[in-house]
């Protein structure tokens, strides 16, 4: 069936600006957007500029924007692609918040790899090394393969919402490779590298949950989830009071919700931003402004932001604060599926993150983390670059 | 149709207009709500960020209590869907898992079984109201009315887990209804981003940032509104648009509706029934254009 291919094209030393042109592609349905690019490139212009590899969604480097979504071409098939096509023609252009070198090749040493190299993305363990290799529990290196699983194609990086008004955000890519270090029991430098994170006013509390990342991401990284757990860990685990009100703001909401079942929105303003502190009081006055627009509007009252009714029942909340606040049991569909939930699962056949086990602790279980346990065998792909 | 009705934390606080105008919507569309008022906010994606078997506990309580009205349930807010339907799955993938919250939510006599169905009142309307029947109740077509869609990323994202597979086109479903309403979609690079919200404590400027671009870029499509199913967007997108507007030097005045009060200015409720005097950006630019169009019909 032919379908057509609408590439942005632009040559920087051509002094042009960018445009799009339509080439015609007789393959079959099954075949992918890659494929349709290179038949155009063998058929009818050489020029047009693409980088790729494997062709099996194992290398990342046909990163592109399809209909206006960043995939890999190799990835996505024609028809798969024409669904979704305006004008019954496949949009093909270079992916987003990187700098355009030519056609659909984007500069990622400028962006991607800058703030890769940003969160010091190699191990740092304490004392000298081992005679041999690091003995970890198994376990403790599940929960760290599904942002093992990236393949640094800078999908997440080109569709990234708060990059794209804020360049300097560090990004989902660089923290769900971040994470990687920070849920591995062998680095020494945990509360440091999340310290760092939290601080930074571009770095974990930059994230506006957008889920574009989890979205656009070929390998099911999820970055965002892992930039939640970089909170949690920065959080619950280390008590990182960041200066950007990251903790404040989970802190106050929780507690809220604790005390009083639903939102009280103005408590949660003023102690997210922490009137005690003089940043806060600035911060405090700067949305000044906009209560009182909201008081003029009838949309605060008074009542309403001086008393917030608790809810009917609140010891049923309370009871499930006291149970989970202790448990705190945590559940990764990556690594045990989305099953159907029929079936009784064997509960000791998926290790959880109820606590993560300390290095050196549960020695009967100890395994070589050189060679973690592949929690869900893929079709496409195998591990990336750890 | 009977429903058990979550509204939200938000519709109920900083938003009245959105929690009122659904009341008088309902009414008219003949939807009956139960509401859940004993059930306690979703977390917001937060309380998952701090613990999420916390989170899960809490929706999970939400469910139950839905489950035992007998009715499906239907929520306003698009971080709420997005925020319980990741609960949802969780809950939904692991026996285990959910046995082990169900012993905590046993003491209330709640239960939660797989198989509820929480849908956002966009997708309700289009999926089990229809489209059809809807526009049967036009009395006042949006005739000509530029309006553009704001969906909030929690409906639309991941599409794995908010029900794609079986109903592919949700995320085109405001542009549907405001066709079925008389008016005109406004198609512009914002419509399916992020408003900012979530980090206006965080980091104000990637926030606003966020909600003045969109608002500008709908403007410059010729957008005379825009319309959101997500009270937390309209947050940022009406009662911040002059800080927004400050943030990029820029003016904007863009009125925000909520998908309630869009639907109800057409079934010929006044503005003033749905809330619209609470905005911040005035909707008088609205009104008068629908106005003009019954003068002249």
């Amino acid at each position: 069936m032919p379908y057509t291919l609408r590439i942005r094209r632009y040559d920087p030393e051509s002094g042009a600006p960018p445009y799009w042109a339509d080439y015609p592609v007789d393959l079959e349905g099954h075949k992918s957007v890659l494929d349709g690019i290179l038949d155009v490139k063998d058929r009818e212009d050489g020029s047009i500029g693409i980088r790729c590899s494997c062709q099996a969604a194992i290398c990342g480097s046909c990163g592109v924007r399809i209909n206006g979504q960043a995939k890999l071409a190799c990835n996505t098939k024609l028809r798969d692609a024409a669904l979704k096509a305006k004008d019954d023609a496949i949009t093909v252009e270079p992916m987003g918040n990187m700098p355009v070198m030519r056609d659909l090749i984007v500069n990622m040493d400028a962006v991607h790899w800058k703030k890769v190299q940003r969160v010091v993305p190699w191990l740092e363990p304490a004392g000298p090394p081992p005679e041999r290799e690091y003995i970890v529990p198994p376990e403790s290196m599940i929960d760290v393969t599904q942002s093992m699983a990236c393949i640094h194609c800078g999908a997440c990086v080109s569709d990234c919402l708060s990059m794209e008004v804020d360049p300097l955000f560090i990004g989902p890519a660089a923290l769900a490779k971040a994470y990687r270090f920070v849920g591995d029991p062998r680095d020494s430098y945990t509360e440091e590298r999340l310290r760092d994170l939290a601080e930074d006013p571009h770095g974990i509390y930059d994230c506006t949950h957008c889920f574009n990342c989890v979205q656009v991401c070929p390998k099911g990284v999820a970055p965002m989830d892992q930039i939640m757990r970089l909170r949690r860990r920065a959080t619950r685990d280390f008590g990182i009071d960041d200066s950007n009100n990251g903790r404040r703001h989970e802190e106050s909401f929780t507690r809220i919700i604790e005390k009083k079942g639903t939102l009280d929105e103005r408590k949660l303003l003023q102690d997210s931003l922490g009137p005690l502190r003089p940043q806060g009081q600035i911060a405090l006055l700067r949305a000044l402004p906009t209560g009182l627009r909201g008081f003029a509007k009838g949309k605060i009252t008074p009542r309403k932001a001086l008393f917030h009714e608790k809810l009917e029942g609140m010891e049923n909340v309370k009871r499930i604060y006291d149970h989970a606040e202790d448990h705190a049991e945590e559940l990764n569909l990556y690594i045990i599926g989305e099953g159907d939930g029929e079936e009784e699962p064997d509960r000791d056949a998926h290790p959880r993150m109820e606590k993560e086990p300390a290095m050196g602790e549960a020695p009967e279980a100890e395994t070589r983390a050189a060679a973690p346990r592949e929690p869900r065998p893929e079709p496409t792909g195998s591990e990336g670059p750890s | 149709m009977r429903l058990a009705y979550w509204p939200g934390c938000v519709s109920r606080g900083f938003t009245p207009e959105l929690h009122g105008s659904m009341a008088v919507v309902a009414e008219r569309l003949g939807l009956e709500l139960v509401e859940l008022d004993r059930a306690n906010c979703c977390g917001a994606g937060v309380i998952a960020e701090h613990n999420q078997e916390l989170a899960d506990t809490l929706n999970a309580r939400t469910f139950a209590m839905a489950q035992k009205t007998g009715l499906s349930m239907m929520n306003i807010c698009s971080t709420c869907q997005g925020a319980q339907s990741e609960c949802q799955q969780r809950l939904d993938a692991d026996a285990s898992y959910r046995a082990h919250i169900n012993e905590v939510l046993a003491a209330e006599g709640l239960h939660y079984e797989t198989g509820l169905t929480n849908k956002n009142f966009l997708w309700l309307l289009v999926e089990d109201y229809g489209l059809e029947r809807l526009g049967e109740l036009v009395v006042r077509p949006l005739t000509g009315l530029r309006v553009g869609p704001f969906y909030g990323c929690y409906i639309l994202r991941p599409t794995s887990r908010l029900g794609y597979d079986e109903f592919p086109e949700r995320d085109t479903y405001l542009e549907q209804v405001i066709e079925v309403l008389g008016g005109e979609p406004v198609d512009y690079e914002g419509a399916r981003k992020c408003c900012g919200f979530p980090v206006i404590t965080m980091n104000r400027e990637t926030s606003l940032k966020q909600a003045a671009r969109h608002i500008g870029d709908a403007t410059d499509a010729g957008a005379e509104a825009l319309v959101t199913p997500c009270p937390l967007c309209h947050l940022n997108l009406d009662l911040q648009q002059p800080d927004a507007a400050r943030i990029i030097g820029e003016d904007l005045g863009l009125p925000i509706l909520h998908l309630p009060q869009l639907v109800g200015l057409v079934l010929g409720l006044e503005p003033k029934e749905l809330g619209m005097h609470k905005h911040v950006v005035s909707t008088s630019g609205v009104e008068r254009r629908l106005a003009a169009q019954v003068a002249t019909a």
